[in-house]
């Protein structure tokens, strides 16, 4: 076990970007998921660690050591890839043991090991089997116990649930969490679905475009993610966008001539009086439909779907399509009241995109 | 129900049957030449061997039942023909694997003018060994070749090289070897490449130095290709003919004969058709039992993957 710590790490391929001044440090024993859109630069960071990629510039270091001149052979580290990455050639056995065959391990204490992981990941029956005989997710449970036999100090995951069918990744997913705790095994996990990212991670790292957009608890970055990209991202359907115009009172939604009012939605006052144009983001969750005519502000419902218990329903404002769940949508009510619930309420820069929670000065 | 299953069972039977004639049909004109051009010309291999026969005298035809077979299995001579033959084939296969499967390993890598470089590689394959020999024969002449040449400038002495048994063994090894390994890199490149890149950056992941990689990921990885190329060379060195028509001409006197050699003299030069042909025969069989083991490996390997 180690503590990982990435320093201004940058990573050129020929002039592309790939991972952009990147600083991270985590702990020993945490388990931090890289989540991101393809070609963030989040595998890339991964595979700067494992050693299988140089960095152009900036350092990595174990336990404060200095790796970056350090094969991936040399650096004592675990990776289960996307794709399976299992020896053809050989048995579940040999695949499992070839981490410590390669090393020279003495043969009483493979075998000791190899009982170990035998027990914990219950391959019995598949030990003398070639991994072509096996599902894929069998599979990527070898190569999990594959890395795992030989204490690593860290464990390198690269999406290595991607692959697998969508009932048995559920049972992985749990598994995977479990088995991190109980080994006490530094974790670094690159995966683009946030499901995964938010039940496993004790600490998310949301990249973009080659840079650390935010890092922070799985719940936070939910709640308080810290500009445009992170708030649409993270929580599906996905975060609306809507156009703020301030106008006396209140701030008109985009061309709507729909307008909230301060009194009704909690406004703060250094929105309402901002010099700077604003976004307003609110999550479908946030959006409701309310019957008191009194109440919420009015708009026509566009589409109306479900999705497992969730009934969403879409509105337009300009040219833009925005949603809101309520079990009572429904297409007939065409003409409706939807209130954004103020609590729900996040304030975005329109120019740069940053979060804003207070005046900014101009 | 029982009634309409047998409906069905004759409908199916029907369309199995009119299926396969459509098949015999589109095959019935390679079957023809097949059987043209091999079946009727080993039928009659198998058919003279049992003969004292000359094609020069045809009407004088006895049937003589195994006495060829007994009279070229006692045959020292002919025996020494096999021990050539296999020296021969034990230098270039050995030879061509191992200088095969090294620079193979070194083109699997992508650098610059890779394909240049693999290019200039495969154009011995590409010449007729006949030119091989020729080329090969040129290159050694005792008096003017470029070979020894080379050797007396930098102070060694002249080597005749196609006229002592032992060296002209060599020279032929190393001409078919010249010629042949361009084969081996050819398929052993391929089968090198075809491991995916992220099963060695598991082995290195893994902790695997390169030589354990090489030795426990590329080549098992690679084996059942390389042992296709393994027994194509075999097959082939085994036939060795022309090149030795070539560049030694069978000599010195005919310590060079491959076994092939010896068919193609005992039929064309002394006409001895019925010898000649049992001697086919029993080159045949060896090469039928080669080839067993290939097709084998290859429905093996099928299986597996």
């Amino acid at each position: 076990m180690s503590e990982i710590e990435l320093k201004n790490l940058t990573i050129d391929f020929g002039g592309f970007k790939a991972v952009d001044d990147v600083s991270l440090t985590v702990k020993n024993g945490e388990f931090v998921v890289y989540l991101g859109p393809s070609g963030c630069g989040k595998t890339t960071t991964l595979r700067c660690i494992a050693g299988l990629v140089k960095a152009t510039s900036g350092e990595v270091l174990f336990d404060g050591k200095r790796v970056n001149d350090l094969t991936a052979s040399e650096r004592n580290i675990a990776m289960v890839f996307q794709f399976v990455s299992l020896y053809p050639h050989l048995k579940i056995r040999e695949n499992i043991v070839f981490p410590l065959k390669a090393r020279g391990v003495p043969r009483a204490e493979i075998a000791r090991k190899l009982d170990w992981v035998t027990e914990v990941f219950k391959l019995g029956d598949d030990l003398d089997r070639y991994p072509a005989a096996l599902p894929p997710g069998a599979r990527q449970k070898v190569a999990l116990a594959r890395a795992v036999i030989r204490d690593p100090a860290v464990l390198l995951l690269d999406e290595p649930l991607s692959a697998i069918d969508e009932q048995f990744r559920e049972e992985m997913r749990w598994e995977l969490g479990h088995l991190q705790r109980q080994l006490g095994v530094t974790t670094i996990y690159v995966t683009h679905d946030q499901r995964e990212a938010m039940s496993l991670a004790d600490r998310i790292v949301l990249m973009n475009n080659s840079r650390i957009v935010q890092v922070s608890e799985p719940d936070r970055i939910f709640f308080d993610p810290v500009d445009v990209f992170a708030g649409q991202f993270i929580g599906s359907p996905s975060m609306n966008l809507i156009d703020l115009v301030p106008v006396d009172g209140g701030l008109r939604l985009g061309d709507s001539g729909v307008t909230l009012t301060a009194a009704q939605h909690d406004l703060p006052a250094w929105a309402l009086g901002s010099r700077r144009p604003l976004k307003l983001g609110v999550r479908p969750l946030n959006v409701h439909l309310v019957d008191d005519a009194a109440q919420g502000v009015p708009l026509e419902i566009d589409d109306v779907f479900s999705v497992g218990r969730e009934r969403f329903f879409s509105f337009r404002i300009g040219e833009a399509v925005h949603q809101g769940v309520d079990k009572r949508a429904s297409r007939t009510g065409a003409a409706t009241r939807v209130r954004f619930d103020p609590s729900g309420l996040l304030f975005f820069d329109a120019a740069t995109g940053r979060r804003v929670t207070g005046e900014i000065a101009a | 129900m029982s009634a309409q299953s047998h409906a069905q069972r004759q409908a199916k039977l029907r369309q199995q049957s009119s299926g396969r004639l459509m098949i015999f049909g589109f095959l019935s004109p390679t079957l023809a030449i097949l059987l043209f051009m091999v079946a009727y010309p080993i039928f009659s291999l198998v058919y003279y061997s049992f003969f004292n026969f000359s094609a020069l005298r045809q009407g004088a035809m006895k049937p003589i039942g195994l006495r060829n077979y007994e009279f070229l299995l006692t045959d020292e001579l002919l025996w020494e023909r096999f021990i050539f033959t296999g020296k021969f084939v034990f230098i270039c296969v050995v030879l061509q694997m191992l200088i095969g499967i090294f620079v193979g390993y070194q083109l699997q890598k992508n650098f610059r003018g890779r394909d240049l470089v693999f290019t200039v590689l495969m154009m011995p394959m590409m010449l007729s060994p006949v030119v091989v020999g020729f080329l090969w024969r040129y290159m050694l002449n005792s008096e003017w070749g470029i070979v020894n040449f080379l050797l007396s400038s930098i102070g060694l002495s002249k080597i005749d090289w196609l006229g002592q048994a032992n060296a002209a063994l060599w020279a032929a090894a190393a001409a078919d070897t010249w010629m042949w390994t361009p084969f081996i890199v050819l398929l052993a490149t391929a089968a090198f490449r075809g491991i995916p890149e992220t099963i060695y950056e598991a082995a290195e992941v893994d902790g695997a130095s390169p030589a354990y990689r090489f030795f426990r990921i590329t080549l098992p990885m690679s084996a059942p290709v390389l042992f296709i190329a393994l027994i194509l060379r075999l097959i082939d060195s085994f036939k060795q003919y022309d090149l030795f028509v070539a560049l030694t001409g069978g000599g010195p006197g005919s310590s060079t004969e491959t076994v092939s050699f010896a068919v193609a003299k005992t039929a064309f030069s002394y006409f001895y058709t019925g010898e000649a042909s049992a001697l086919a025969v029993i080159l045949l069989v060896i090469i039928i039992g080669l080839s067993m083991i290939l097709v084998r490996h290859l429905q093996k390997m099928g299986e597996k993957f």
